[in-house]
Parts: C-alpha cells; sequence; structure tokens
C-alpha cells in the first residue's frame, strides 16, 4: 500500500525539470517580436515639460516610440488601486507612462518597441526628455515637513489609521512603570534573482492574448489586462509557469508594462517581451521597511504590560497601489503573542520622492515584531528581570485560545488567533541555544569580541481569504491532473499539493501532476501571498480530491454492485474494503465516468465490462451529474489562520571592525501540521536568511536628491553564502482547528524575528540600546561612539 | 542610425558547434538564450555579480554576461544542458541538487550547478572553506544557502562513490 504522503520530506518534483536547465521562467519564451525598453526619471521630483523621440524613431529597428499623449483608451489612467480602505484618505497611483509630472527615479516616461533590447536601449538614450526639477522629499523627515509630492495631498499623508482596545491612557496613568522607545527600521527590498517579466502574445486568429509573466497572481493579472484594454477577459490568458523568486513584489498588478507589452502584441501584431534588468528592478520595482516608531509602555513590578501606546510612521514611496496594507499589518501584528489588555496604535502612512513601498516577504512584520520584542527586552532590562522570564509572564497561554486581539486584520475580519503553544516554543528555543548557561559561554569569549546573546518571539496571520479553488481530474490513463490558480515561485507547491492529493484520493504520489498559475485550468484565484497558498490551495484541492473520490466510489458502487459505505481507494483502485480482489482502477472509473466510451486505450476497452446496460428508462447523464471523474473544490475560511514561533541567537561583535557575526541560529517554528518538513525547512532558511540580509547588509541608500545610489548587486550588499549561518530548526506542531488539513502558512515567518533578536543579541553584547536596524558596522561603530560620549 | 554590422560567429558548445549571425556587442549569454535557444542559462544582474549566467569556459566557471560571444569563438563551453550525460543521466551536481532541496525558484540554480562541477570535476574532496571559496561569488535569494552548501558536500560524494 502506498504510504502516507503528507508529513514526508518528499524530494521535490520540481527539481528534475529545473536542474536540467529546463525550466519555463518568462523571459525564455522566444525570442521573436519586439522588445519594449522604457525610459524612465532620472529625477525624483519633476515636471516634464517636453519630450522628443524623433531621434530614437531613427533608430533601425524601432518600430514605435509613445509617450503618455500617445496612449489610447483606458491607458491614459491612473493604475488601479488593488486594496481601499477607509482610512486610505489620498490613495495615488501612477500612471502607465508619466503625465506632466514624474515623482521618483525610475518612474516610466516614455516606452519603445524594438526588435531587441539592445536596439531598444540605442534608441533610448536618443529620447530628449526636458524636466524641471523640483525638491525632492526623501525619508520620513522630509515627508512630515513643508514640501508636497502629490500637490493635491496635504502634509503628504496617504492614510492616517488608529485602533484601540482598552484603555491605554488610564493604564499608562496607573502603571507603576512607564518606559518610552523610539524605534525606527530602514528600506529594503525583495530582490528576487529574476525580476519582473511579461510576453505577450496575440492570436489573431484565435482572438486570444496569451501572457507568460512573472507574477505571484495570474487571474488578478488577466482581469487586469482585459479590463484596461477593454476585452473580454475570454480573450486574455495569462501564466506563471516557472518564476524565480517573487517575496511579495510580484503581487503588486498590473505594471505599466504589463499593460504596454499586451497592448502592442495586439497593436503591433507580435509577440512582445519586456525583461527588467537589475538596474531597472531597484529603481522601478517595490521596496519596503522604512518605518519609524514611538513607543509608550506601561507595566508593573513584575514586568505584565498594562498598557502599549504605539504612535508610527511609515513611507509609502511615491504612489500606494496595494494601499496601506504593510502599516495596518505593523498595527494588528504587533501584539505578537502577548496580552496587552490595553493597546492602542496609531500610524500615517507619508508620500515621498521614493519607489513605491507595498508588501516584501514578513510584510511590515519584521516591524512590528522588532517593535514589540524591544519593547519586552527594555522591560527586562529596567527591572532586571530575565528576558526570558519577562515574556513568560506576559504570553497568551495554551488554554486561552480562540484569543480575541479586538482588532481588526488585514482581511477586514476580527483577529482571533485560533490555536498555538507560545510558552512551549520559548521553552523549546532556549533550550535549544542553550540560554540557561550563556553567562559561561560568555565567561569564555576571546579578547578583541563582545558575545551575546538573544530571544525572539512572533505570531504570523497567515492562510488569508477570501478562497483559493482546486480541480482534481482523473485522467483515463490513470494519471491525476490538479490545478489551482494562484502561481508558485520556488514554493514547491507542485510537490506539497500532489502529497495532499495523493493521500485524499488514494493514488501515488508519482501519479499526481500539478499545475499552477494558468488561467487555461484555473480562472479563479487569489494569489501567493500572505503565507497563504498551502493553506488556501491545499485545502482547495483536499477537497476536490475528497469530491472525486466520492464520485469515483458512487461510480464503482453501480459497477460492482456493492454498497458505497463498503468501498475504499487503495493504489488507484476501487475496492471493497479489505478486498483487492474486488475491485476496478481508478482509470477504469475515469473511462466509466464518461458515457461516451470510444476505446483510446486498453484500460477504456477494460472499462466496458464493468459498465453495465444502465437504465433504459433514466437519461445517460443524470440530473445534477457532469461527465469526467473530475471535481472542482474551494476552501474559504472565515478567518486568518496565526501561525507562531521564537528564535534565538549568540552573536559575537568585533570590539575593533564592529562586525557581527552569528555564531548559532536557531529557530522553533510552529505552522500547524507539516505537509512537507523538508519544503518547510527550506522556506525557514531562505526567510532567515533574507532576515540576516535585513538587519546587518541591506538599506536602500537614497541621496538627498532621492537618487538611489547602491542600484546594483555591486553595492547593495545582498548576502552570499559567506554571510549566512547555518540555522537549526526544530518544530511544533499546533494544528489549525480552522481547516481540515490542520495546516498554517509557513512562507514568511523565517524572516519576521531575524532583526528583533539580532538586536537583542548585540544589544546585550555591547550594553546600550539598539533603536535601529540595519546593525551595518558603520552604524553600530557610530552608535558605540555616541554611547560612549553619554555615559562620559 | 543603422543597423551595426553582424559576424559570423562559430559557437563550440555542449560538444556540438553551431553558427550565429550576430553584433559584436552580442553578449554570450543572450547567444545562449536568444540565438542557441539554451534557455537553462540565466542572467539576474547583468553586471557580473550574481554568478546566474555562469556557464563553464575551457572548463572554467565565467561568467556569461561579461563575455561577448565573439570572444569565445571555437572555445569548448558547457552550459547546464550539457550537464547530464548522454543518456539522460543526471550529473552528481544535479542530482545532489535534487536530493538536498539545494534549490527553490530554480533561477540561480544553473549557475550554483556549473560553478560546483567545476569545483568538483577539479577536486571531488573538497573541504568546507574549498566549497565556500568556490560558492561564494553566487547569488541565491530563496535558499539561504545552507542546503546548497549540503548539495555540494554530497555531489562531490557521489562523484566520488562513482569512480570507486
Ligand atoms: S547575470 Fe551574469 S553575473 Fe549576474
Ligand atoms: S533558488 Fe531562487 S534564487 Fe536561488
Amino acid at each position: 500500500m502506498t504510504p502516507q504522503s503528507f508529513g514526508r520530506a518528499i524530494r521535490r518534483t520540481e527539481d528534475e525539470r529545473l536542474v536540467r536547465g529546463r525550466g519555463s521562467f518568462t523571459d525564455d519564451a522566444g525570442s521573436a517580436g519586439l522588445s519594449l525598453t522604457m525610459v524612465r526619471s532620472p529625477y525624483a521630483n519633476a515636471r516634464i515639460l517636453s519630450i522628443d523621440i524623433s531621434e530614437a524613431c531613427e533608430v533601425e529597428g524601432v518600430r514605435a516610440v509613445l509617450t503618455y499623449s500617445d496612449l489610447p483608451g483606458r491607458l491614459v489612467e491612473p493604475l488601479p488601486l488593488l486594496i481601499p480602505h477607509p482610512s486610505l484618505v489620498a490613495p495615488r497611483t501612477q500612471y502607465i507612462l508619466a503625465k506632466e509630472h514624474v515623482r521618483y527615479v525610475g518612474e516610466a516616461v516614455v516606452a519603445i518597441f524594438a526588435t531587441d533590447r539592445y536596439v531598444g536601449e540605442d534608441a533610448a538614450e536618443r529620447v530628449i526628455v526636458e524636466y524641471e526639477p523640483g525638491e525632492a522629499i526623501v525619508g520620513i523627515d522630509a515627508a512630515l515637513g513643508a514640501n508636497l509630492v502629490h500637490d493635491d495631498v496635504p502634509g503628504n499623508v496617504a492614510a492616517d489609521h488608529a485602533e484601540h482596545v482598552g484603555d491605554v491612557d488610564q493604564a499608562l496613568v496607573e502603571a507603576p512603570h512607564v518606559l518610552e522607545l523610539n524605534l525606527d527600521m530602514e528600506r529594503s527590498m525583495g530582490s528576487s534573482l529574476e525580476g519582473r517579466a511579461s510576453h505577450a502574445t496575440w492570436d489573431r486568429h484565435g482572438r486570444k492574448l496569451r501572457i507568460q509573466n512573472a507574477t505571484q497572481t495570474p487571474t488578478s493579472v488577466r482581469f487586469a489586462v482585459a479590463n484596461i484594454l477593454e476585452i473580454p477577459d475570454e480573450q486574455v490568458d495569462v501564466f506563471a509557469i516557472d518564476v524565480g523568486g517573487g517575496f511579495g513584489t510580484k503581487v503588486i498588478h498590473p505594471w505599466p508594462e504589463d499593460i504596454l507589452t499586451a497592448w502592442g502584441a495586439i497593436e503591433y501584431e507580435c509577440p512582445v517581451k519586456f525583461t527588467e534588468d537589475r538596474v531597472e528592478h531597484f529603481i522601478s520595482s517595490s521596496h519596503e521597511r522604512a518605518q519609524r516608531h514611538q513607543i509608550k509602555v506601561g507595566f508593573d513590578e513584575e514586568g505584565r504590560i498594562l498598557g502599549l501606546d504605539v504612535d508610527f510612521v511609515h513611507d509609502n514611496g511615491a504612489y500606494t497601489p496595494y494601499g496601506m496594507i504593510a502599516p495596518l499589518i505593523t498595527a494588528t501584528q504587533l501584539p505578537g503573542p502577548y496580552k496587552l489588555p490595553n493597546y492602542r496604535v496609531r500610524f500615517r502612512s507619508v508620500y515621498t520622492n521614493t519607489v513605491q513601498v507595498t508588501p516584501y516577504r514578513g510584510a511590515a512584520r519584521p516591524h512590528a515584531v522588532f517593535s514589540m520584542e524591544r519593547t519586552i527586552d527594555r522591560i527586562a532590562a529596567f527591572l532586571e528581570i530575565d528576558r526570558a522570564e519577562l515574556r513568560r509572564r506576559n504570553f497568551i497561554q495554551p488554554d486561552e485560545f480562540p484569543y480575541d486581539l479586538g482588532m481588526i486584520f488585514q482581511d477586514g475580519r476580527p483577529a482571533i488567533y485560533d490555536s498555538g503553544n507560545y510558552p512551549e516554543l520559548l521553552e523549546k528555543v532556549l533550550a535549544m541555544i542553550d540560554w540557561d548557561d550563556f553567562s559561561e559561554r560568555r565567561s569564555q569569549t576571546p579578547p578583541g569580541r563582545r558575545r551575546g546573546i538573544g530571544v525572539a518571539c512572533y505570531v504570523e496571520g497567515t492562510g488569508l481569504g477570501p478562497y483559493e479553488g482546486g480541480h482534481v481530474r482523473v485522467e483515463t490513463g490513470g494519471k491525476v491532473q490538479v490545478s489551482t490558480g494562484l502561481a508558485s515561485s520556488g514554493q514547491g507547491h507542485h510537490t506539497v499539493f500532489a502529497q495532499i492529493v495523493s493521500d485524499e484520493l488514494g493514488v501515488p504520489f508519482e501519479d499526481v501532476e500539478v499545475v499552477t498559475g494558468d488561467t487555461r485550468r484555473f480562472q479563479y484565484a487569489v494569489g501567493t501571498f500572505a503565507s497563504r497558498a498551502a493553506v488556501m490551495s491545499g485545502n482547495a484541492v483536499a477537497e476536490a480530491a475528497r469530491l472525486v473520490k466520492e464520485k469515483a466510489i458512487q461510480i464503482a458502487a453501480d459497477a460492482l454492485e456493492a454498497n458505497p459505505d463498503d468501498l475504499e481507494i487503495v493504489d488507484a483502485q476501487v475496492q471493497v474494503k479489505g478486498t483487492p480482489a474486488r475491485g476496478i482502477p481508478l482509470a477504469q472509473v475515469a473511462v466509466l465516468a464518461n458515457p461516451l466510451r470510444y476505446s483510446f486505450s486498453e484500460a477504456a476497452r477494460a472499462a466496458t465490462q464493468f459498465a453495465g446496460a444502465g437504465d433504459p428508462n433514466e437519461p445517460p447523464i443524470k440530473p445534477g451529474e457532469d461527465p469526467g471523474l473530475e471535481a472542482t473544490g474551494w476552501y474559504s475560511p472565515i478567518r486568518a489562520t496565526f501561525a507562531s514561533g521564537a528564535h534565538a541567537v549568540e552573536v559575537e561583535v568585533d570590539t575593533a571592525t564592529s562586525e557581527v557575526e552569528i555564531l548559532r541560529y536557531c529557530v522553533v517554528h510552529d505552522c500547524g501540521r507539516l505537509i512537507n518538513p523538508l519544503i518547510v525547512e527550506g522556506q525557514i532558511h531562505g526567510g532567515v536568511a533574507q532576515g540576516i540580509a535585513g538587519a546587518l547588509y541591506e538599506k536602500m541608500a537614497y541621496d538627498e536628491d532621492g537618487n538611489l545610489q547602491n542600484a546594483s548587486f555591486m553595492d547593495f550588499l545582498m548576502p552570499y553564502c559567506t554571510e549566512i549561518p547555518e540555522v537549526e530548526i526544530d518544530h511544533l506542531e499546533t494544528p489549525s482547528p480552522l481547516n481540515p488539513l490542520g495546516i498554517k502558512g509557513a512562507g514568511e515567518a523565517g524572516v519576521i524575528p531575524v532583526s528583533a533578536v539580532i538586536a537583542a543579541a548585540v544589544e546585550d553584547a555591547e550594553g546600550f540600546q539598539i533603536n535601529h536596524m540595519p546593525l551595518f558596522p558603520s552604524e553600530l561603530h557610530e552608535m558605540r561612539l555616541r554611547n560612549a560620549e553619554v555615559s562620559q | 542610425m543603422n543597423a551595426e554590422q553582424s559576424y559570423e560567429i562559430r559557437l563550440k558548445v555542449n560538444g556540438e558547434t553551431q553558427q550565429i549571425t550576430a553584433p559584436a556587442r552580442r553578449l554570450l549569454s543572450d547567444a545562449l538564450r536568444g540565438e542557441l535557444g539554451l534557455t537553462g542559462t540565466h542572467v539576474g544582474c547583468e553586471h557580473g555579480v550574481c554568478g546566474c549566467c555562469t556557464v563553464l569556459v575551457d572548463g572554467a566557471p565565467v561568467r556569461s554576461c561579461l563575455t561577448f560571444a565573439v570572444a569565445v569563438q571555437d572555445r569548448e563551453i558547457r552550459t547546464v544542458e550539457g550537464l547530464a550525460a548522454d543518456d539522460g543521466e543526471l550529473h552528481p551536481v544535479q542530482e545532489a541538487f535534487k536530493e538536498c532541496h539545494g534549490l527553490q525558484c530554480g533561477f540561480c540554480t544553473p549557475g550554483f550547478l556549473m560553478t560546483a562541477c567545476a569545483l568538483i570535476e577539479q577536486n571531488d574532496d573538497p573541504t568546507e572553506e574549498e566549497i565556500t571559496e568556490a560558492i561564494a561569488g553566487n547569488l541565491c535569494r530563496c535558499t539561504g544557502y545552507q542546503n546548497i552548501r549540503t548539495a555540494v558536500r554530497y555531489a562531490a560524494e557521489i562523484s566520488r562513490s562513482d569512480k570507486t
């Protein structure tokens, strides 16, 4: 009998193609046709006075050069605002090509369609744009000043939002102790190794626009393109076959280039491709993470938090296509695993003349955890209580679930934690890193080094709705075809969904083939983000498989003249329970499921022996039935499921160079039932690496004129293997009661508490407060100097 | 502006000699991917830093995004498509990356495979430092490198046991 697939470290089915160099990334699609090259703004804030394209048009191989005034139909409108919110008082989105004004370095101004990118770049150099530059607004201080990014947005405030539980003012007045913290974090970005890309072909005869797009959400790209080009949805197919990393950036849609390639393919009746280069990725794809927080916390002698008041400012860049989702996540995820009877949060999301900010893996949770965990550590230091003990005293306890935070989560539903065991997470990670014996290890620190240890806990809302669907179909050849609408960018979906279907249906794992992110196969989906794919599509394909199983058993019961309740499916055969001799292979049931029985195959010929005469007074397909052994299942949860974890790190800091070295990095992670531990651990490894990158190496170095000075891998210090330590992982499996598989999301978890935990360890090593991330050696050096001055 | 001059360029890739017509500035990465349809070689930065475009030229790892196609005429070029044996059997590095979950999105993977192949074909018992040294010029944004290291170690092990 086929062993259960769920829970096993099965090797990924994706890899065979990929290691042979047979992946199918968007830029791999044919090189025939036209290539789209963009001319981008060199100014952060400027009026466009004139654009001269005459010389560019002369370049041989150039098919067309477009400016805003050349755009037809709905292409002249600003790009859609994807997620409105009542507190988003002044949303602004960019135009496909800049209209009169540019608001960040990198904004698209002119589009060139040419035979290839080399020719396109030649032409781009010959486009002459005259600008009248204005003052650039860079950073939160400038945003809160007098100059405006959008003339009609006073104070540069895109959103102003507040929520509270309990009575914070009262709690702070009554609290025996009150502390204040000022914390901030710099920008970084997802930086997938494949940039954005789109390849559109127009089939004039079939009237189909086929778009391969490096997106996390093909169904939405499809609807966006169809709407903006004003053509029927049915004429547009979008698929993402292989996507070279997404990390949130590729959730955003449509990008100007998505629309221009699609429009160009129809207009010029040939394939059109856009492939972003690395510099473009830095200056025209989304960034994230810049936030500044002011915190006031009141607590008792035991360190129990009585009231927490948080006011923060979020730098959203020049536009808000994704609304205010990122800061809203900080606001609602900040309480983490702790009980906050009185909590108030207010944020303002402000415009600056920089690249737009949209969620990047972790999606503003790293700030939330940084804020909360710094606060906890500060209280511990003040009361001289062990930091782990202080956490214990504030945890939500295992018997308190479901736990209602009293706030509204990003899905518009109440933030209610479904399950978890925070004390056990903490104890496990403390044991792993050997927290209690640290002082002994510290005493052995070599000269010229300082040693520190830190711990951080987090809760992550995952598996957000509204829904995903899955389709399962048993072919008469015996293969099981599965599809779901959301796209994959390295998460191993093809493997884990096959594991789920294999178990639910009772077929060998090897017989299940999965397709994701292809509107030709599945038309309704939300997308891959918010650590939702496994929870949402996993449960949807499981449901579809259950429906197929039910149908197969019904058909087989008729054929075998058995009671459906007595049947089971084992190794792809429907059989009387425990009696393999009395059964029909699933492939043959698939033949029986279709009253039209041309015998294309051996299975079909064999199946006909089971086909009874049927009732001559009934139609071959009875009302309410469909032909084929297939079904569509949906999963739509009432609300998000909350995963959690604890990280601990031991660091050594060099007294001369201020470099931080990670000695040990430990993770205990709870994402409910594990579908595939190999894949979950891979997600954690990658997440922690991105977290370390953000904590120690990466920032977007804007100068005061809004030029991104490190827009290359030469200057943006994305870590190589030399910077990333080994990560030790242990799991806790607290099933989610919200979905039948008991799973929670795992994609983003790794990155979330890293800045918090590294700050804690460095603070422990240095003996002064760490309030600012990332911690470059130069930053840390400056902090040392400042602290030396203060203590003198 | 008129079209630039094109050249006939002979490229010997994965043991096969092919002729392309391309201007002098055509990068090897673009020639492999565009003219020859060998899209297994990826381009992640176009400025020689990420290593995605790594191919072997006469056995040594080379950044094809920094190399003009015309400059490697008649040299032995090996790409990810040329790693597996003629009968389709995977090269030890391919086998190991699969086995050890050394890839997620797979975009950086061809570059790592070629880099690891060059290492292991020269030295099938590398130390941890030698592994680090070999792969320290390749970026991966998905894996955190841990499983990549394990995969390179395992690839060396497979290739040692293949020889015995
Ligand atoms: S593409 Fe050649 S090194 Fe990045
Ligand atoms: S596997 Fe995605 S970049 Fe390495």
